[in-house]
């Protein structure tokens, strides 16, 4: 299918970039909107991408995203978990009910062709979250790989909200305390002013936080609940990018794609135990053979140590001048204030410590390999 | 009374006694956002017009300054290189980039006055 949909674009012209059921309430909030992955999304509010990030990270502050974009799917009927575990190498038949898992599903390669959230809503039933650009992709090649008895569902009609950060738990406490007091990485149904909610204990930032989808006709009602919060502002796509590069969090597409693999990109605890056994996934023998000799560009953190920011696909050097690797993400790290980046590097170069080189606008700016994540994680523990 | 005029780069150039001081507009720095780092040409460098000169970066991207004319750089705004949102907060004024003296002062009067430039921001 999307094939199909690739040619109709190309007759057609570039398609509209599609509104978010939030759409106008993200305008009225003064939200600047970008087109992101096919999405109309904020990129960031009038408070600016500085002031929506450092909210997000501050005592008692708590950042409102919309990540409608975002596929969200259920996986149901018997044999669902052990459908979806012969696409990627997390342990899926472990995962139990009210649990959250991160994974990947691979290529015969090992190449990532996703990352995605896996959550256990009852034995026989899953509900995953994956990339918006690789949505149209992720659920057909899901859709194909599975046995009779076992559906996909699509839930193009829900939205996801974001709330994160230190002030998230108070909220959550005050209008739905199942929320509050679920674990890190737990999952389960919760009733959020009056609305039927599927709450994970999770997000993409580095702080405590929750994702929070719902019905699309009560994405409103919730949104304007959630903001009505003290402690709870809006803030846009901006903020999320610099939130999760200090969080050493990878964004599919820059960080890891089909043409790197869970090992390479540091990854590698998304393979369960169990699945060490038979490596049965695709490219499991590759990443066997992976863990076992190493592979020769892994990804690393990296500070310059002057001012300027280096961004994707700035080129890495040695101390000696040889090619290195490249950045794949990199910017400014407001709670740093300094320039940050991740990328790949040989792998004699990868150790903490090591100078490097970055090639911007024609210099070699001196930097440091460091180890990730740049902000130490804040999960609910 | 100091002239100032535009470039389709969204860049402000103001003459005042032989001197041109170069900044971004307001309109810029609304559509960079949050400004963290920026690098200025030293002076004595001479100059093309049309030639990237400086680099001004926000939290979202890098964008390159251009030389509106051609000539010498003769000093730099230290003050946004310490503090780079001081381009968001006064970039007409203290938010300056730098100063140069042209080769050829009646080249200033080929740039956009204000009424152009306005109409130039009402087509984009």
């Amino acid at each position: 299918m999307p094939d199909t949909i690739t040619s109709e674009t190309a007759a057609a012209g570039p398609l509209p970039p599609r509104t978010v059921p939030l759409d106008l309430l993200h305008r009225a909030l003064g939200g600047r909107m970008v087109p992101f992955a096919g999405w109309s999304l904020p990129v960031q509010y009038g408070a600016g991408v500085l002031a929506e990030h450092l909210h997000c990270r501050a005592a008692a502050g708590a950042a409102l995203f919309d990540v409608s974009h975002m596929g969200q799917a259920s996986l149901h009927g018997s044999g669902a978990a052990a459908a979806l575990e012969a696409l990627v190498p997390g342990d899926i038949l472990g995962l139990r009910p009210g649990r959250q898992r991160y994974t990947v599903l691979t290529n015969p390669d090992g190449g990532i062709i996703d990352d995605l959230m896996v959550a256990a809503l009852a034995p026989d039933r899953l509900f995953l979250v994956v990339n918006a650009s690789r949505r149209e992709v992720d659920l057909p090649h899901i859709a194909a790989h599975l046995p009779a008895g076992v559906t996909l569902e699509r839930h193009d009609d829900r939205v996801l909200l974001a709330l994160q950060g230190p002030g998230a738990a108070a909220v959550m406490a005050r209008l739905g305390p199942v929320a509050a007091a679920l674990p890190f990485m737990g999952f389960g149904a919760v009733r959020i002013g009056g609305t039927d909610c599927l709450v994970s204990r999770s997000g993409y930032t580095g702080e405590d936080g929750f994702e929070i989808s719902a019905p699309d006709a009560q994405a409103d009602h919730l949104a304007r609940l959630l903001l009505e919060q003290p402690e709870v502002k809006p803030a846009g796509l901006g903020a999320r990018d610099s939130l999760r590069l200090e969080a050493g969090l990878c964004l599919y597409g820059n960080d890891i794609d089909d043409r790197t693999t869970p090992v390479a990109a540091g990854l590698a605890w998304v393979i369960g135990r169990r699945r060490r056994d038979d490596w049965g996934f695709p490219g499991g023998t590759v990443l066997r053979e992976q863990l076992q000799h190493g592979t020769d560009m892994v990804r690393v953190g990296i500070r310059p140590d002057g001012r300027a920011p280096a961004r994707a696909p700035t080129a890495i050097v040695g101390e000696d001048g040889a090619p290195a690797g490249h950045i794949t993400s990199g910017g400014f790290a407001p709670s740093l204030n300094a320039p940050v980046a991740m990328g790949y590097v040989r792998r004699d170069l990868a150790a903490p410590g090591t100078r490097v080189g970055l090639q911007v606008r024609g210099r070699s700016l001196p930097a440091c390999v460091v180890p990730l994540p740049f902000v130490p994680h804040r999960f609910a523990r | 009374m100091p002239e100032t005029r535009f470039t389709k780069d969204h860049e402000w150039v103001r003459l005042e006694g032989g001197i041109a001081t170069i900044g971004i507009t307001d309109h810029a720095q609304e559509a960079l956002g949050d400004v963290v780092f920026v690098e200025l040409p030293d002076p004595g460098r001479e100059i093309e017009a049309g030639e990237s000169v400086a680099v001004v970066e926000s939290v979202k991207a890098a964008s390159d300054v251009y030389a509106p004319l051609t000539g010498r750089v003769v000093e730099n705004n230290q003050a946004i290189v310490d503090e780079p949102a001081l381009v968001n907060r006064e970039a007409t004024t203290g938010g300056w980039f730098f100063r140069m003296q042209p080769a050829d002062p009646a080249a200033f009067a080929a740039l956009l006055d204000e009424a152009a430039y306005k109409a130039l921001l009402e087509t984009e």
